[in-house]
């Protein structure tokens, strides 16, 4: 391509379009095209799939795919981080083997950082990847790890060297996840659903091609994926809706979406569902009463302003324009919101808030609420993370002293033995 | 604009910034709170030549320079920011706002180019001594005499209602009650039988008046009998406006009391970095940014006429009310004993968070008006 803009780009893949998008093709089979083309991620680099589109341009990509209703790549998190990671950090091989198959969906992944040890504190994992004879035997416990019972493989963050400070060592592995060493046990919530997973790993073997950049180097490697985790933690929410066309391959596609949305049916009611509110009030009858239309508004109050904060951000980054602090304060806001919303629901629900199920309100939904909320303000990175992150890089407050740094890891207080 | 601001805007704010941080260091906004009329005529006509600030609102067809209130707003944000002593609310937001939502077309025309200048600070005078803004609770009585009109009764918590030399004033018919037979007047600051006292404030950067009538002289403005509407209509205007000066008030409070958490040492290190305060400051972020994005909204809503502009408001307000009140709180406790000083500026700002939080309805009063105009 000669030149690249908007016109031209909108020209391009609107003539690719319409002389190759088939809703009767299957879904492998039409991404697989998709991705010969180069439409599929245009923004990669045209040596892998892509097309070297500046990421300003790939709205108008999607925009065509919009208006004439083509499918694109498989979008759900997990293959995006694995796939994003591996292009910024694998081997030629890692990437030939991989990146395809993870853009048509054919192989699904999952992400083996957390473990018992190391909620919040990631680096301090403890999982062990020891290289015995010509391959890395890997032995530890992963947790939190969603979808491990369908993965095909595994992005494992595993300690390689005790001798050296925490960061420095680790390493960064793809490990297979159907083979004997690795075992899969779902982890139960509080509020019933088991939307992630214990895995065990008892001499589970990766050979050394699939170790990730190099030895020691698997902070980096992780920061990566986090970063692109957080970056898309909301698209999450919105892409997750198939189309209601008819078709083999939206037939498919709406499949995928079942498959992939299952642990996260709960999530709406995690955050509060602050839209239930005034409908709930009015049908409880507490509408007049003056104590609960305090707690409403200041709820909604909340909300909207934090709604309007988000979408100031945003209005900055799509201007251009240098983001001010109020990028930083989403992930909080939405803590303290799915609280308040979770008492305003239990005031309007009074003593049906003792039930569950199909015996309370809403079949079910006020209740989830009530036993969901809790994980707002852990999940994704805690209430108290949140803060440092805040004062630290916003507010440019000084580190907390830390006890670790320049330590030998194998030197470092760890859980006490119970 | 809702969500951004136009570079324009930022270029008028900055342009302010600087101004304000010369004319109204804390040292300034001492000597000035200290005195009776709290402001001076030199100061408030530099403010006026310099930067046309009581003209900013106000049409061009009526000598002023026909901006929004995205652009007064950006003002009442920076002068709350400063703690400006001066008549400006009172002036550009109150008693502007209702000449110009009830004043007849000879009636701005009359009133306004003289406030454009400058020349005229003004005030409304509209609670009384139950310290109610709502048009119903009125009670001061005007009677029709001659060609023109007599008021008797009080009002009260009437902002710079000592020094202003024009008072818009809300009175009733004899014998109206709740939003009936209400009507906008205008009093001269020397009218015959017009008492003026400057009531004892907790703030003293706020000064309020409580004022006499007896059978004092007064012209009506715009239609008899007709205020309520543009009454209502500009308390609108003025808790947007509040919402914002409260905001720079807010804002300028945390930078302080961070930069202060910053320069203590205690124990051998900077108070800064005991996470306890790291997570008070990262609070006081998140409240003061909620409350500047709803003030923000809130005034674009003004000016783009949104229809639930009422209930924008009161959220715009009710949310800096307890984002300004809970970071003073927040500040002068980072400050420890200091911060509960008199010769510490925190208290200056504290006092001002305070004054605005009951100023036209606490937080409480506008939740349940929002709820009233949004979720009904």
């Amino acid at each position: 391509m000669s030149e690249m803009n908007e016109a031209s780009v909108r020209a391009e893949v609107r003539a690719w379009l319409e002389a190759n998008w088939n809703p009767e093709l299957g879904l492998i089979e039409w991404r697989n095209k998709l991705v010969d083309s180069g439409w599929g991620a245009p923004h990669w680099p045209s040596a892998w799939h892509g097309r070297d589109l500046p990421t300003g341009l790939v709205p108008v990509v999607e925009e065509e795919f919009k208006r004439i209703g083509a499918i694109g790549v498989a979008k759900a998190g997990i293959r995006v981080l694995a796939a994003a990671t591996i292009l910024s950090h694998g081997s030629d091989m890692q990437k030939e083997k991989f990146l395809r198959r993870s853009l048509t969906g054919q192989d699904t992944w999952c992400q083996l950082f957390s473990e018992p040890g190391s909620g919040s504190d990631v680096a301090g994992a403890v999982t062990r990847a020891d290289l015995r004879g010509n391959q890395w035997v890997v032995n530890g416990q992963k947790v939190w790890t969603t979808s491990a019972h369908k993965a095909d493989w595994g992005l494992l963050l595993a300690r390689t060297d005790w001798d050296k400070p925490k960061h420095a060592g680790l390493s960064y592995f793809i490990l297979d996840m159907k083979q004997p060493g690795v075992t899969v046990h779902p982890l139960k919530q509080m509020n019933g659903h088991a939307s992630f997973n214990q895995v065990f790993l008892t001499d589970a073997v990766v050979p050394p091609e699939m170790l990730v950049d190099e030895v020691g180097h698997g902070w980096a490697v992780t920061t990566t994926t986090l970063m692109h985790e957080r970056r898309g933690a909301d698209g999450l929410r919105s892409w997750a809706v198939g189309s209601d066309r008819k078709g083999r391959c939206y037939d498919e596609e709406r499949a995928e979406i079942a498959t992939t949305m299952e642990p996260y049916k709960w999530y709406p009611q995690r955050a509060g569902r602050v839209d239930l509110v005034v409908k709930r009030a009015k049908e409880t009858g507490r509408f007049d009463d003056p104590v609960v239309r305090q707690e409403i508004a200041k709820l909604l109050t909340m909300s909207k302003a934090a709604e309007w904060t988000a979408r100031r951000a945003r209005t900055a980054q799509e201007q251009g324009r240098p983001q001010g602090p109020e990028g930083s304060l989403g992930k909080l806001a939405s803590s303290y919101i799915a609280r308040a919303a979770a008492r305003v629901h239990t005031q309007l629900t009074g003593a049906d808030a003792l039930l569950t199920g199909e015996d309370s309100p809403m079949g079910g939904v006020i209740a989830e609420i009530l036993v969901s909320v809790p994980a707002t303000s852990i999940a994704g990175g805690t209430d108290e993370i949140q803060h440092n992150i805040i004062a630290e890089r916003v507010l440019s407050m000084p580190k907390e002293h830390s006890v670790d740094t320049g330590r030998p890891y194998r030197d470092v207080p760890r859980n006490m033995a119970g | 604009m809702k969500f951004s601001f136009s570079s324009e805007q930022d270029e008028f704010r900055s342009n302010l910034r600087r101004f304000l941080t010369d004319r109204s260091p804390a040292k300034e906004v001492r000597r000035l709170m200290e005195t009776e009329a709290g402001w001076e005529r030199d100061g408030w006509r530099h403010l006026n030549e310099t930067l046309g600030l009581t003209a900013l609102r106000i049409p061009e067809a009526h000598g002023g320079h026909g901006f929004g209130f995205g652009e007064l707003c950006i003002v009442l944000e920076e002068m709350g920011r400063a703690l400006l002593c001066a008549p400006y609310f009172a002036t550009a937001v109150l008693a502007t706002g209702a000449i110009m939502n009830a004043g007849t077309e000879a009636e701005k025309q009359k009133l306004l180019p003289d406030i454009a200048l400058g020349d005229t600070v003004a005030t409304l005078a509209a609670a009384e001594d139950d310290g109610r803004w709502d048009a119903a609770a009125t009670t001061l009585i005007a009677t029709p005499a001659g060609s023109g009109y007599r008021l008797d009764g009080h009002k009260s918590f009437v902002l710079d209602g000592h020094t202003a030399d024009l008072i818009v004033v809300l009175a009733r018919a004899p014998g109206s009650t709740g939003e009936s037979g209400l009507s906008f007047f205008t009093v001269r600051d020397d009218a015959a039988g017009l008492e003026r006292r400057l009531l004892k404030t907790m703030d003293p950067t706020r000064k309020l008046a409580r004022l006499t009538f007896s059978g004092t002289e007064a012209t009506l403005l715009g239609e008899a009998g007709a205020a309520a509407a543009p009454f209502a209509r500009t308390m609108i205007e003025a808790a947007v406006c509040l919402a914002n000066e409260m905001t720079g008030g807010a804002e300028r409070l945390r930078e302080d009391a961070l930069a202060y958490a910053k320069m203590r040492m205690q124990f051998g290190r900077q108070i800064a970095s005991f996470q306890s305060l790291k997570h008070k400051a990262a609070d006081m972020l998140l409240d003061v940014e909620l409350a500047k994005s709803a003030a923000y909204y809130a005034a674009a809503a003004l000016d783009d006429g949104d229809e639930d502009v009422a209930a924008t408001a009161s959220l715009a307000k009710a949310c800096a009310s307890d984002a300004y009140t809970q970071t003073a709180i927040h500040a002068i406790q980072i400050h420890g004993g200091i911060g509960f000083t008199w010769d510490n500026d925190t208290h200056l700002w504290f006092k001002r968070a305070k004054s605005s939080e009951v100023l036209f309805g606490d937080a409480s009063h506008h939740r349940e008006q929002m709820m009233r105009h949004w979720a009904a």
